[in-house]
């Protein structure tokens, strides 16, 4: 396969209510990351949005920040999930051949809508919306078929909270950085057990980019690229009815396939820092058993065990994560931009010493029903 | 909640009266422009440092030059229809819930000193006035909020 690679990478801070409007988040993070890259918008051959009509209040809302994204007389088009799988797109356009560089832009304001009516509303309306059934009461469902599979507890899940939280006291961008203890998360508010206020992200607006490249491309460019080794995504059923909660096979598929793409056979010990998505803490223990760092069953010792911190065989979430900062539909994109800055050793405070290999990941859907992987290494 | 449609029994599920509020943040922009119209019923737009346009409503970003706006210049409240139509069907109109009384009349009307022009509803809906080119005025409301209808209509001068 051609090579891609990352050659420049934006994001404004994360924060409950910024006062600009979708399309100036959208022209900052673009401006940064082509800055980053050590070029201009004229280097772009195309661009790929994500966004969103629900969160965004807009009929097809991606045509609301294409002249901030920077279309003019561009090829453009959009996708309205995570922004690993907007990446996923840029890349695939670049590889059919039509393009050598790639813009993709994310935003996302989680505070100038409802988030439990806009979730809720991704349920289907014929038999499952009338619940009442949104991102969070949903997450709670699965939290407790997962303990009930794993014997993973409540301080476990509370372990990656505080974890997570701690970590993002070295992100100048993240929205949340708390010292706080495991008894903190368990006497937090209940919200729907068995999660308490302090197992959820928090709702939160910003923006990021990512200005991809083949090797044609990137000669435009003063930065060198990071190179994808490896992704791929999957998706498991719509209705959750039709799921196992407690697993997360399309993961599993997701991970599996960048992995052997990027000739990684123990992603324990072959990666150096691992970016995931967790929306809810107990996704965490979770994801490592999809992505296969722990046997099925096994999270709960990974994260129990230290390994995941900072300083540990492979620490998960140095930024923070998303517990620490939850702009919906670019939060995928910021753990690639993260994973990205760790394997340039450019990752400041949180930086994982001689990181090369980093894996980043983003969901979709209520439960994570669809997953992406990127594997990127210098 | 269910319906049931003709003798076939293919049902349907309706939304009942579901909605979906938002709270959209205008920017610093579009805050100082509907603050002056609220406040001193003054327009202003915004110049792009490439090209030289002038931008009303004012938003941040010339899309054509990719360039960052910052510059406000004072706009008339006086300009031109540029394109307009009589609307003949009545619909709900979503911002009052009050469905507007047919015909009426819209345009998008630039004004003196601008480069890009307004949508906005006429005083007027007799086809011999309402046409392309022709000059229009600002009518302010007298109770302003800060928003576009902050100006009622334009006049068909």
């Amino acid at each position: 396969m051609e090579k891609v690679g990352i050659v420049g990478v934006g994001q404004t801070t994360y924060e409950r209510s910024k006062e600009a409007p979708v399309d100036e988040l959208v022209f900052e993070a673009a401006s940064k990351a082509l800055k980053d890259a050590g070029g201009d918008m004229g280097h772009i051959d195309n661009i790929i949005t994500v966004s969103n009509d629900f969160w965004d209040g807009r009929t097809i809302s991606s045509m609301a920040i294409q002249d901030a994204a920077g279309s003019w007389g561009k090829d453009i088009s959009t996708v309205e999930g995570d922004g690993t799988f907007g990446t996923f797109y840029g890349m695939m356009r670049i590889l059919s051949g039509s393009f050598d560089t790639t813009l993709v832009v994310s935003h996302m304001k989680g505070s100038e809508g409802i988030m439990n009516l806009i979730t809720n509303a991704m349920f289907d309306p014929i038999y499952q919306r009338s619940l009442g059934i949104d991102a969070t009461s949903s997450a709670a469902l699965q939290a407790r078929l997962y303990m009930k599979m794993s014997g993973a507890t409540e301080e476990d899940f509370a372990r990656v909270s505080v974890k997570n939280h701690k970590n993002a006291k070295n992100n100048p961008l993240a929205q949340l950085a708390m010292d706080i203890t495991v008894a903190d998360v368990l006497k937090s508010k209940k919200i729907a057990e068995p999660l308490k206020l302090l197992d959820c992200s928090p709702i939160s607006d910003g923006a990021a980019a990512v200005v991809l490249a083949n090797e044609k491309g990137a000669k435009r460019f003063k930065n060198s690229p990071v190179w994808v080794k490896g992704v791929a995504h999957c998706s498991d059923a719509y209705s959750l009815g039709y799921r196992d909660l407690s697993r997360a096979p399309a993961l599993a598929e997701a991970s599996g396939r960048a992995f052997k793409m990027a000739g990684i056979k123990n992603p324990l010990k072959d990666l150096d820092v691992a970016e995931v998505y967790d929306a809810y803490s107990y996704m965490e223990p979770m994801w490592y058993e999809g992505m296969g760092l722990a046997k099925e069953g096994g999270g709960k010792d990974l994260i129990r065990s230290g390994a995941t911190e900072m300083g540990g065989e492979l620490p998960v979430n140095p930024s923070g994560g998303v517990l620490s900062a939850h702009p919906v539909l670019v939060a995928g994109m910021a753990r690639l931009i993260e994973a990205v800055l760790q394997v340039r050793g450019e990752a400041e405070k949180r930086q994982v010493k001689g990181a090369k290999t980093a894996l980043a990941h983003g969901i979709n859907g209520p439960c994570g029903q669809a997953h992406c992987v990127f594997i990127v290494g210098s | 909640m269910t319906e049931q449609k003709q003798e076939k029994e293919l049902l349907a599920i309706s939304s009942g009266d579901a909605a979906q509020p938002f709270r959209w943040s205008v920017g610093k922009h579009g805050s100082k422009f509907l603050a002056e119209l609220r406040d001193n019923k003054k327009l202003f737009g915004v110049k792009c440092p490439k090209c030289g346009r002038v931008y009303v409503p004012p938003r941040m970003v010339c899309g054509r030059c990719w360039a960052q706006m910052d510059e406000f210049v004072p706009v008339k409240d006086t300009g031109e229809i540029v394109v307009c139509t009589i609307v003949q069907f009545s619909f709900v109109d979503p911002n009052t819930g009050i469905q507007r009384p047919v015909p009426y009349g819209y345009a998008f009307v630039k004004l003196d000193g601008a480069d890009t022009a307004i949508p906005h509803f006429l005083d007027s809906t007799d086809p011999d006035k309402v046409k392309v080119g022709a000059r229009v005025k600002a009518v302010f409301e007298e109770k302003r909020t800060g928003s576009l209808m902050d100006i009622k209509h334009f006049a068909v001068l």
